[in-house]
């Protein structure tokens, strides 16, 4: 089972993010689970959202404690939430932002994760081209859908068009590719990856 | 066919397929996606024929239910939390009435302190209403049992609750597969309600019992819903023929053959101990699940002949009876009285506290022990509460 946890605040499309991530899986054959952290539903409040896929039925229902991976779509929490609790020590990070680990202050102490799996994506600027407005969820799952081999860029494009329709979904879809694009150019070679 | 959508989205397509001519609800929290989904349904003709009626509250949302169903019409509503409490008066009189109503509940708290989360409290204070109350383990089993609840409604003439997790279910995103029309039109014929409110036949409804009449009215009631206990693993089997899932029924049973301890639950915690199961399997303990289904009628016998032969039951309510300890225990205590086995109320997941399988293992393990208090709060912060109790 891998289990992703998405951190964000609310009106970034984090519960959509989750649901998206969820109806990729599934339309590729996995069993998904995506619910949200409950009760924060105001704009602007740290909201958490979960996404278990697995080749098995998943019955679990705790939230998740010890994620594979973490989508974080708002580098502001960084210093206010404890997104990287639990995560295991080979899993994933996504971080939406244009800066470098070092300027936004978690390079130290990300140190004892693996750093090739440690990824940023402009994920605002992506999508503020060609959305039209801040929507980071749909790019940092291009991102995700690169880096971790986990689900194909063409399954979250069926999850955007399940979610969103004519120029939304469009800008959505060109969003997510010009993410995966950019993850896929930044990943390290095979060996380094796999060791 | 096969979806990945949000619990209450299918329970929604599963309703509509069950073509109700009346869904009536209260559209403000605390309400659920599914009228959300059904409204619209019915507003782009979707859903046809069927009247959505937008009421100024959930008393007059039951009170509605009620109308609708003495006129002859299939008649669906939703509701939790303090919404199922403001409908009380009308729920007894839906029951008292043998009106076939099908309502979801979306387990929630009930404040106050004011809460909006999961647990059973809500549904499990109309135990005695006269309701029939089906719980569900996940959202396939969600909409299967409103597609079995319709059907065991009009046959009975006897209103059914389908209880579903608030929020862990409602909110879910997960695997279902929704049946077509022609499965759903094979398993529930058209609604022939028994006696109808009809101006050209005029009958009074709901009159005066007095004393001389009223306990043989409610025994009526009760033998009715004993009748109801035996037909829910008929129409489990049926259900299992027309759709091909095993889905409803009383309880369901797992790895409980040679089980030494067996916890006893209702609703989606029962994934969450079943993994917690396996693990302890794996580790050689004799340990097995016994999820309820049917919470009203309530299977007393059915229960006590499945777990005559185990040492010791842990039964994991999400909800308190405060004073005694919790609901449902009170009915598996009564199930198993005389028998030679240590019973463990566990109170677990109370206005949403998370239940992980690290807690629910350490307290099957103390219950293996012996050393389990006889009614347990999982997970109690004792600093707070003692601090509590010495100011």
């Amino acid at each position: 089972m891998f289990q992703v946890r998405i951190h964000g605040r609310g009106g970034q499309g984090v519960v959509t993010a989750a649901e998206m991530l969820s109806i990729a899986a599934f339309e590729e054959g996995s069993h998904a689970q995506a619910f949200p952290s409950f009760g924060s539903e105001r704009t602007g409040a740290p909201v958490v959202a979960f996404c278990r896929i697995s080749d098995k039925e998943i019955r679990l229902r705790e939230p998740i404690m010890e994620p594979d991976a973490v989508i974080i779509q708002d580098p502001t929490l960084l210093h206010l939430v404890p997104v990287f609790s639990g995560l295991k020590r080979n899993g994933y990070v996504f971080i939406n932002t244009s800066k470098s680990l070092f300027a936004i202050g978690i390079d130290k102490f990300l140190k004892g994760w693996r750093q090739d799996r440690i990824y940023t994506i402009p994920a605002n600027e992506i999508s503020l081209r060609n959305v039209g407005r801040l929507a980071p969820n749909v790019p940092l799952l291009g991102g995700f859908a690169a880096a971790s081999d986990l689900i194909q860029l063409e399954s979250v494009v069926k999850a955007i068009n399940k979610k969103f329709s004519g120029k939304i979904a469009e800008g959505n879809i060109t969003a997510a590719r010009e993410a995966y694009e950019s993850v896929k150019a930044e990943i390290k070679p095979a060996e380094a990856r796999y060791a | 066919m096969l979806k990945q959508i949000e619990g209450s989205r299918a329970v929604a397509e599963a309703v509509a397929l069950c073509r109700p001519e009346v869904i009536c609800a209260y559209p403000i929290s605390p309400q659920t996606h599914i009228v959300e989904e059904v409204g619209k349904m019915v507003k782009e003709g979707q859903l046809s024929p069927c009247e959505f009626v937008n009421v100024e509250s959930e008393f007059a949302a039951m009170s509605v239910a009620i109308g609708s169903s003495v006129a002859g019409a299939r008649t669906y509503t939703a509701t939790a939390s303090q919404g199922l409490l403001f409908m009380v008066e009308a729920i007894y009189n839906a029951s008292g009435l043998e009106l076939p109503i099908v309502m979801t509940v979306a387990n929630r708290a009930i404040g106050s302190p004011i809460n909006i989360w999961n647990d059973h409290s809500d549904s499990l204070s109309q135990r005695d209403s006269g309701w029939v109350q089906l719980f569900a383990e996940n959202n396939q089993e969600a909409l299967d049992l409103h597609i079995i609840a319709f059907r065991l409604a009009e046959e009975f003439s006897v209103p059914v609750m389908v209880c579903m997790d608030g929020f862990i279910l409602t909110h879910a995103y997960e695997r279902v597969d929704m049946p077509s029309q022609e499965q759903i039109d094979s398993w529930l014929p058209p609604y022939k309600p028994s006696q109808t409110l009809d101006p050209a036949d005029p009958v009074s409804i709901g009159a005066l019992v007095g004393p001389e009449a009223f306990t043989e009215v409610k025994y009526l009631e009760h033998t009715k819903q004993l009748r109801v206990l035996e037909r829910i693993p008929q129409l489990a089997a049926e259900f299992k023929t027309v759709f091909g899932r095993n889905s409803g029924g009383l309880f369901h049973t797992y790895r409980i053959e040679d089980a030494k301890t067996v916890i006893v639950s209702m609703g989606s915690v029962l994934g969450s101990i079943k993994d917690t199961v396996d693990d302890l399997r794996d580790k050689g303990h004799k340990i097995g699940v016994l999820g309820i289904t049917s919470f009203r009628p309530f299977p007393s016998a059915q229960v006590r002949k499945v777990l005559c032969d185990a040492k010791r039951v842990v039964i994991l309510n999400k909800s308190l009876a405060v004073g005694i300890g919790g609901v449902m225990s009170i009915d598996v205590n009564q199930a198993l009285s005389g028998l030679p086995i240590d019973q463990y109320t566990v109170v677990a997941g109370l206005g949403g506290r998370a239940i992980t399988k690290k807690s629910l293992q350490e307290v099957f393990l103390k219950a293996e022990k012996k050393e389990l208090e006889a009614v347990t709060f999982l997970d109690l912060d004792w600093d707070t509460v003692n601090k509590q109790l010495a100011g």
